[in-house]
């Protein structure tokens, strides 16, 4: 019930700019249909940009997730959990996340498969999944697209925010529902 | 920045690659991920397209400064560089607010529009301004109201309220967004991340 009306309300968001905004146009006088193509043509140009930063670290990430590297990381870092109050088949889901967009789903995905949907450990998942992002994937096909290579401190404060958010998400569920 | 980083992740994938006997694995992702950072640009060229043709009727249609009027007072204390007037102002409103409905397919291409916009205000190519790294430490924090895909997963896994995680998300993101502007401030202050007067810098 509740997933539908989530889905009704991002629905309506949709399609309501994809249909105001001409409609809006139009009555501002502006030729839509023209003025849509002339903006549409620098999509490709956009996409053919980012290639190579791309590349560049999805090829990086793609290794360190074959290596097994982030679970060693996972099993190092277990005992400063319990201080933090964070359960640990959680953590592999926060250290992924910053990085790769789909293997953290994946990871949400088998965390609520191994211990419910109703469980702790899916809420502070979930929480999670909602209050991070994909910092690296953001920051290379953003500078990317102006072919930016020099990022300064994009990349330190992203990851910050990524921290902070992960500890939030554990707070926040300890205070609702535990 | 991204020289150390890119340099550490290929580094310590090979390393522990050796120490976990993965290394099979790791040769294989090369391949593979190469493959697929192309076919990501590419499955992104379509959607880049379509939203930048609805953007640009939102601009000839003064949408786009409209909104940028109305929270001017805020834009210009988030990016003080900007001038108030810039179209870069409206692009990147307009970013947060298809992030924060959740319209992701919406946000990237409004998103990467905006940073057109700041490039074109940046006295060295190739460095990122201080407004440049705002506007991405505010899109890092993940600004979504209603986180929708977290949603679904517990809905699909049978939860009993898959919507009780909206406020939790909410309040997180609250904080990692606030987080991410006061440390993007701080870090820019650091002599460590100034642009030398040559435009390099980390």
């Amino acid at each position: 019930m509740s997933m539908a009306i989530s889905t009704i309300i991002s629905n309506t968001l949709f399609l309501g700019m994809v249909a105001g905004i001409p409609l809006f146009g139009a009555l501002k006088k502006v030729r839509v249909y023209e003025t849509f193509v002339e903006g549409a043509k620098g999509g490709f140009d956009v996409a053919i940009r980012i290639i190579p930063y791309l590349v560049a670290m999805i090829v990086a990430i793609g290794m360190l997730r074959a290596s097994g590297a982030l679970d060693a990381l996972s099993l190092l870092m277990a005992p400063l959990l319990k201080h933090i109050g964070m359960p640990a088949p959680v953590l592999p889901l926060a250290l992924m996340r910053p990085f790769s967009g789909s293997a953290s789903n994946a990871i949400l995905v088998e965390l609520i498969k191994q211990f419910g949907a109703n469980s702790f450990i899916a809420k502070v998942a979930s929480t999670m999944m909602g209050s991070t992002e994909t910092t690296f994937y953001v920051v290379v096909v953003y500078f990317g697209a102006v072919n930016i290579q020099r990022s300064r401190h994009a990349i330190p404060a992203g990851l910050v925010a990524d921290c902070v958010g992960v500890l939030a998400s554990v707070f926040f569920c300890h205070l609702f529902f535990h | 920045m991204l020289n150390v980083i890119w340099l550490g992740l290929i580094l310590l994938a090979v390393i522990f690659g050796i120490i976990n006997g993965t290394t099979s694995a790791v040769v294989a992702s090369v391949t593979t991920s190469a493959k697929f950072g192309f076919e990501i640009a590419l499955g992104l060229t379509g959607i880049l397209a379509f939203w930048l043709g609805l953007l640009k009727i939102a601009e000839e249609a003064g949408l786009v400064s409209l909104l940028a009027r109305v929270l001017r007072p805020l834009m210009t204390r988030l990016f003080p560089d900007v001038p108030a007037e810039h179209p870069a102002m409206g692009a990147m409103l307009l970013n947060m607010a298809a992030n924060m409905l959740g319209l992701t397919n919406a946000a990237t291409p409004f998103g990467l529009r905006a940073m057109e916009e700041l490039e074109k205000l940046n006295p060295f190519p190739g460095t990122a301004t201080n407004a440049m790294c705002t506007f991405l430490a505010i899109n890092t924090s993940s600004v979504q109201l209603i986180p929708t895909t977290a949603i679904a997963y517990l809905a699909a896994g049978g939860a009993t309220h898959p919507t009780a995680i909206i406020a939790t998300s909410l309040l997180a993101t609250s904080c990692s967004t606030i987080a991410a502007v006061i440390a993007v401030k701080f870090f820019q202050r650091l002599p460590f991340f100034a642009i030398k007067a040559n435009g390099e810098a980390q």
